[in-house]
């Protein structure tokens, strides 16, 4: 026993050098395709800065959202007629500074993708990997109920159980998670099931690996690149569908400084304060686009077929 | 080709019942009813409430109601809208040929230029052109739709004064509507200028429930003609000294169109939930925002009939793209 | 089946649109309303912009509101006599009125009788062929309005005259006769559409004998009316009305603007001072006949004690609410109804905003550390158009005197029917907006022991008042009415049940050549008598 011991050790060392190499060297792989994609870069900075931004939200903005100036009603921006230094890109109908609203609303929009995201993402795995590796009636039990999700078109079906859970923020991250989480689990069932038969996976099993073991730790890691690009979809696709219900009324609730809510209290004032329609929806565009930019470049990266034309 | 027809049927079955299930279910749950609503601060007895739900079959035991409910949907009855006290079914075929006709221009506008742009764009492939239609492509696709909706009203009904704010013609017109399409019905009445007036109204909501079919067209005919460009055959085409717009045209294009053809179908969908927007800015009298209204307002049947009708149309058009898909290509059919 | 139905419908829909596009070069009005009618039967619903559409320009009633004020005049009925008991009201009907000939019907005899025994009893008898005539009938304004109960026939005396007799004395009888709910219908078309087996057409193809004739609605987009040529007060300065369905306020603006149409509803707040300084548009305004109010819950320690309600009324600063919710359209309340009703009571003092008063009083009262809930409604309405920023301002004012409050809210419906429970926990926000213009609907509505558990949201029954409010139903005399609701008035602003909040004040504007428009404090849109200057 105690003579082997040093060798397993030095063999233990050696090997996790290699993965530790193996594991830079793809990373350095990656980050050499993702670069070469120059929107892609744009897209990032542009997504750090918005993170930043988000995080830092009470020191970079320069008023407290929610204060009401009572004598600054529907000020336009600083470089219009009758704009305030104070208030940069102007105050809407209440007097509120809008850039100090539009970042805080990064804080909500961020946390809206990064929530629905994780529950769509975890759900959706766990449904798609018990569906693609257990098969039978487990399968078509899961993949029917998908396809009736599939079936309504994602914004209404959100609509509805948002007037089931009752309006606000929480409640509408539920229902767009729910209405995304099919593409995951086809996702993940679909490479569970080109994996399945591959040689590696039924080495493990004959080596005697559990079927949990064998569904999160063999197979699982193999999925990964397919997932990664879906989730920033569905993350840019949460912002808006977010946005869009805000928007309806059904998201989150004034006065908070949620992009979507933001745009629907504004637009009455459409035809004479424009500033108020205006930048909320930019902000959405530019940080839908980001991800977006971002969800290209991982595409071109993690895609093998992609990277090879 | 049958076994295969009714393989996809038979998986439709299924579905179908969960999805008249969900609609079922949903009306029970949500909080609220439309008495309460209806009522207002007047309010309403007890008695009379618990009346008029009787009236409506709510009294009766959960399994009755959801049979009595399917049972309606073979005969055509989708109860009554509780708003309107007219039949729903009635309801939806007065309203869906304005939504159909704004998604039919929508997905008209859509393919016609997304297609050409997306095949440019992979002729030009890496140039600035190709860059700009795919940067402006991914604009769109990024796009909330509910705002440019909102913003090309300013530019063009507030600023500009080109286009009208609202509604599907300008009232000046009015005449019969045999077939409920704006377009049609104007050249069919012989009013001079209505046909004009139906187009300027629909220029605005065209373009933005198109924009996001738009964008993934564009981008989906740009990676499936790229695709294609390297296969052994366009090659061997090209090696054979065809001039290149016939190698584009007839070998390329011909396979690329294959998964764009998927696209388009699937785009159904996206239309749809788009449309739930674009009628609201544009005050577009279509199903979107009679569901929305109705949703508020919590007309059960309306809501249950309506989710079943517009869940049957994405189904029917994708089980017509899935029969297209596996007609053009064998293969599919035994996957 | 039904497809075949609805096709069948839109083209006879169409041929009558034939006709109706031959008469050229007249003169159109053109209102943007807010919203589309739920129907044209009038009874079957309670919404204002149904009525809107419907009962107004389409149909009379036996007697009308003078229009611009809650006043009735005679209608369809020329005259009546109330019996000495006050349980008979005999109607002499008007000779010679028309009703409506259109493409889809033309009447053969003069309004009578039998009109109005038809339009009223389909609503009260349950055994009228017409009382299930369309699912869901349920006759909802006239059940609300307590109908069923009071009547106990109705009966056609001759041709030209109708006697209801009721359960007990009702004052405000007559004024309830001028509601939208009590249209008159012509039997003779009803029996025409029975014998067809399209009974439901009446809901949708009305005939009245109102200034307007019904041409034509396409779904959610326009509704057209042609001036009635044979109205029995005379042919309408117009010659076309068209209702512009426009939802949003923002663009029915736009179009008032562009000249698309001549008369809008409900602008929003912030664009009422723009429409003031536009040469081209005139507004018009008038107090709403509402009151918004938050309610305490009289039978809930420590709000059962009038001084701590007195005082926490002393803590609300109005001013606030009227500037950060009403933004200038609204005006303060101090009585429970508004001062446009006869019997306001201007004598009343407001309970001043006063924090350090308010302070004292409460521990005076022996209350201190007092947390409460206010329940703010999820909806907009006439008066209120923003309940939550108003429960904001309000746990700012209480704040300040040490009250701690915590805002609740539940869903429109759920919101309505949980504020009637007798334990409910909290002051509500709500109001109410008046329906015939008697004071008996606002008093005894919602504060009348009867409303206890149901409208009456502060659960209040005081004797003094109720006694008031009980004998003002039964006098008939109008100034001896007065005096009893103004006492009622004193009792409820001694007691507090409520604080109440405000009156809006309802704008309208329009193009400066129309004319002859007058605005309707119980808040509908008239168009007769309107007309456009060249």
């Amino acid at each position: 026993m105690t003579n082997t011991s040093p060798v397993t050790k030095a063999d233990k060392a050696r090997l996790e050098a290699e993965s530790r190499n193996a594991t830079k060297a793809q990373l350095y792989e990656f980050w050499y395709y993702f670069s070469q994609n120059k929107g892609a870069v744009v897209g990032l900075i542009v997504f750090s800065l918005l993170v930043l931004m988000a995080v830092f939200a009470p020191l970079v903005a320069p008023h407290n959202p929610d204060i009401q100036y009572r004598d600054s009603f529907l000020v336009p921006p600083v470089w219009e007629e009758g704009g305030k230094a104070a208030f940069l890109l102007g105050t809407d109908a209440v007097g509120r500074d809008m850039l100090s609203r539009l970042i805080f609303g990064a804080r909500f929009s961020l946390f809206i993708g990064v929530v629905v995201v994780s529950i769509a993402l975890v759900g959706g795995v766990v449904l798609g990997l018990i569906a693609g590796y257990v098969r039978g009636t487990v399968d078509t039990f899961i993949m029917r109920i998908m396809d009736i999700i599939l079936a309504f078109p994602s914004l209404l079906l959100a609509l509805v159980l948002v007037a089931i859970l009752g309006p606000g923020l929480i409640n509408a991250m539920i229902a767009i998670a729910l209405v995304l989480q099919p593409h995951f689990v086809r996702l993940t069932r679909a490479a569970v099931m080109s994996e399945r038969s591959r040689d590696y996976v039924i080495a493990a099993k004959v080596a005697g690996a559990g079927h949990f073991r064998l569904m999160f730790k063999t197979i699982l890691p193999n999925c990964v690149a397919p997932l990664i690009v879906q989730a920033t979809l569905s993350f840019s696709n949460a912002i808006l569908d977010a946005a869009a219900l805000g928007f309806l009324g059904m998201g989150a609730q004034p006065p908070t400084p949620e992009w979507g809510t933001m745009l629907a209290e504004a637009r009455e004032f459409i035809l004479r304060a424009w500033w108020v329609v205006t930048f909320p929806g930019l902000a959405i565009l530019i940080t839908v686009l980001a991800i977006n930019l971002v969800g290209d470049g991982l595409r071109d990266a993690l895609d093998p077929k992609l990277k090879r034309s | 080709m049958f076994r295969f027809l009714f393989g996809r049927l038979g998986l439709l079955i299924p579905t179908f019942f969960g999805v008249t299930l969900v609609a079922f279910s949903f009306i029970r749950l949500l909080p609220g009813d439309p008495l309460d609503l209806l009522a207002g601060e007047r309010g309403i007895s007890p008695e009379r409430k618990a009346q008029l739900l009787a009236q409506m079959g709510f009294d009766k035991p959960l399994w009755r109601q959801y049979i009595d409910y399917v049972a309606g949907i073979f005969q055509g009855d989708l109860g009554t809208s509780f708003a309107s006290k007219k039949p729903v079914l009635d309801e939806f075929m007065t309203l869906f040929p304005a939504t159909a006709e704004l998604a039919l221009c929508a997905i008209i506008l859509a393919v016609c230029l997304g297609i050409p742009a997306g095949i440019f764009a992979a002729v030009k492939r890496g140039s600035i052109a190709d860059q700009a239609v795919m940067g402006t492509a991914l604009i769109g696709y990024s796009m909330p739709i509910f705002w440019w909706g909102l913003l090309l009203i300013i530019l063009f009904s507030g600023i500009l004064q080109w286009t009208p704010v609202s509604g599907r013609i300008s009232l000046l017109y009015f005449f019969p509507q045999p077939t409920g399409f704006m377009l049609i019905d104007s050249l069919l009445s012989g009013e001079k200028g209505a046909f004009l007036s139906a187009v300027r109204h629909l220029i605005l909501p065209s373009i933005v429930l198109a924009t996001i079919p738009l964008a993934v067209i564009a981008r989906q005919t740009r990676s499936a003609m790229l695709e294609v460009l390297g296969e052994d055959y366009v090659r061997t085409a090209r090696a054979k000294g065809l001039p290149p717009s016939s190698v584009i045209g007839l070998h390329a294009l011909r396979n690329a169109l294959i998964p764009v053809v998927t696209t388009i179908g699937l785009q159904v969908g996206v239309l749809l939930a788009g449309a739930i927007l674009t009628e609201t800015i544009f005050s577009w009298p279509g199903i979107g925002k009679w569901l929305v209204d109705s949703i508020s307002r919590r007309d059960y049947f309306v809501v249950q009939g309506g989710l079943l009708l517009i869940a049957g149309i994405i189904m029917l058009v994708n089980l017509i793209v899935d029969v297209l898909y596996g007609l053009i290509n064998p293969r599919i059919r035994y996957n | 089946m039904n497809f075949q139905k609805s096709l069948k419908a839109t083209l006879l829909g169409a041929s009558l649109a034939v006709i109706a596009a031959t008469g050229a070069s007249a003169k159109t009005l053109v209102y943007c309303s807010e919203g589309s009618p739920e129907g044209f039967d009038t009874a079957l619903y309670t919404a204002g912009t149904t009525f809107d559409a419907s009962s107004k320009p389409v149909y009379n009633r036996l007697v009308e509101f003078k229009r611009g004020t809650t006043e009735v005049l005679p209608g369809l009925a020329e005259s009546w006599e109330v019996s000495e008991d006050g349980l008979e009201y005999t109607f002499n009907l008007r000779k010679g009125v028309k009703f409506h000939t259109t493409s889809f019907f033309t009447p053969t005899r003069d309004f009578n009788a039998e009109d109005v025994v038809f339009s009223f009893e389909r609503q009260l008898k349950k055994d009228n062929p017409w009382h299930e005539y369309t699912p869901g009938a349920a006759w909802e304004y006239f059940n609300g309005m307590s109908m069923p109960d009071l009547i106990k026939e109705i009966v056609k005396v001759d041709d030209y005259t109708v006697k209801f007799v009721l359960n007990r004395p009702e004052a405000p009888m007559v004024a309830n006769l001028a509601m939208d709910f009590a249209s008159i219908l012509s039997a003779e078309y009803a029996d025409k559409l029975a014998a067809a087996g399209t009974k439901e057409q009446l809901n949708q193809e009305p005939v009245g004998t109102g200034p307007f004739t019904f041409v034509g609605y396409q779904k959610d987009a326009v509704i057209r009316y042609k001036a009635f040529a044979d109205y029995w007060n005379g042919k309408q300065p117009v010659d076309d009305l068209v209702f512009a369905i426009t939802p949003d306020a923002a663009v029915r603006l736009q179009k008032l603007k562009a000249g698309e149409c001549h008369v809008m509803p409900y602008p929003a707040p912030a664009d009422v001072a723009d429409i003031r300084d536009d040469s081209d548009l005139t507004m018009m305004e008038q107090q709403g006949l509402n009151v918004g109010y938050l309610a305490y819950n009289t039978k809930v320690a420590p709000f059962d004690k009038a001084e701590v309600r007195k005082a926490l009324n002393h803590a609300i600063n109005k001013q606030a609410i009227l500037d950060a919710v009403f933004q200038g359209s609204g005006q303060a309340a101090k009585n429970p109804i508004p001062p446009t009703m006869w019997s306001y009571n201007d004598a009343v003092e407001d309970d001043d905003y006063n924090p350090d008063l308010a302070k004292e009083m409460l521990e005076a009262a022996g209350v201190s550390d007092l947390s409460m809930k206010i329940w703010a409604m999820p909806v907009q309405r006439p008066y209120n158009p923003n309940a939550r920023r108003m429960a904001e301002v309000i746990q700012a004012d209480f704040a300040k005197i040490g009250v701690n409050v915590e805002i609740v809210s539940y869903e429109w419906g759920e919101y309505l029917s949980r504020s009637k429970e007798v334990d409910r926990d909290g002051a509500v926000l709500l109001g109410w907006t008046g329906d015939n213009g008697d004071p008996d609907n606002f008093l005894a509505v919602l504060l009348g022991c009867d409303g206890v558990g149901g409208s009456n949201r502060a659960q209040w029954c005081d004797e003094n008042f109720e006694a008031l409010i009980q004998k003002a139903k039964t006098v008939t005399d109008k100034a001896e009415r007065t005096k009893l609701y103004e006492e009622a008035q004193v009792v409820f602003k001694e007691q507090a049940p409520w604080a109440t909040i405000a009156h809006s004040v309802v704008f309208m504007p329009m193009s400066s050549k129309v004319t002859g428009y007058i605005m309707d404090p119980l808040g509908g849109h008239w168009f007769d008598g309107v007309d456009i200057a060249e």
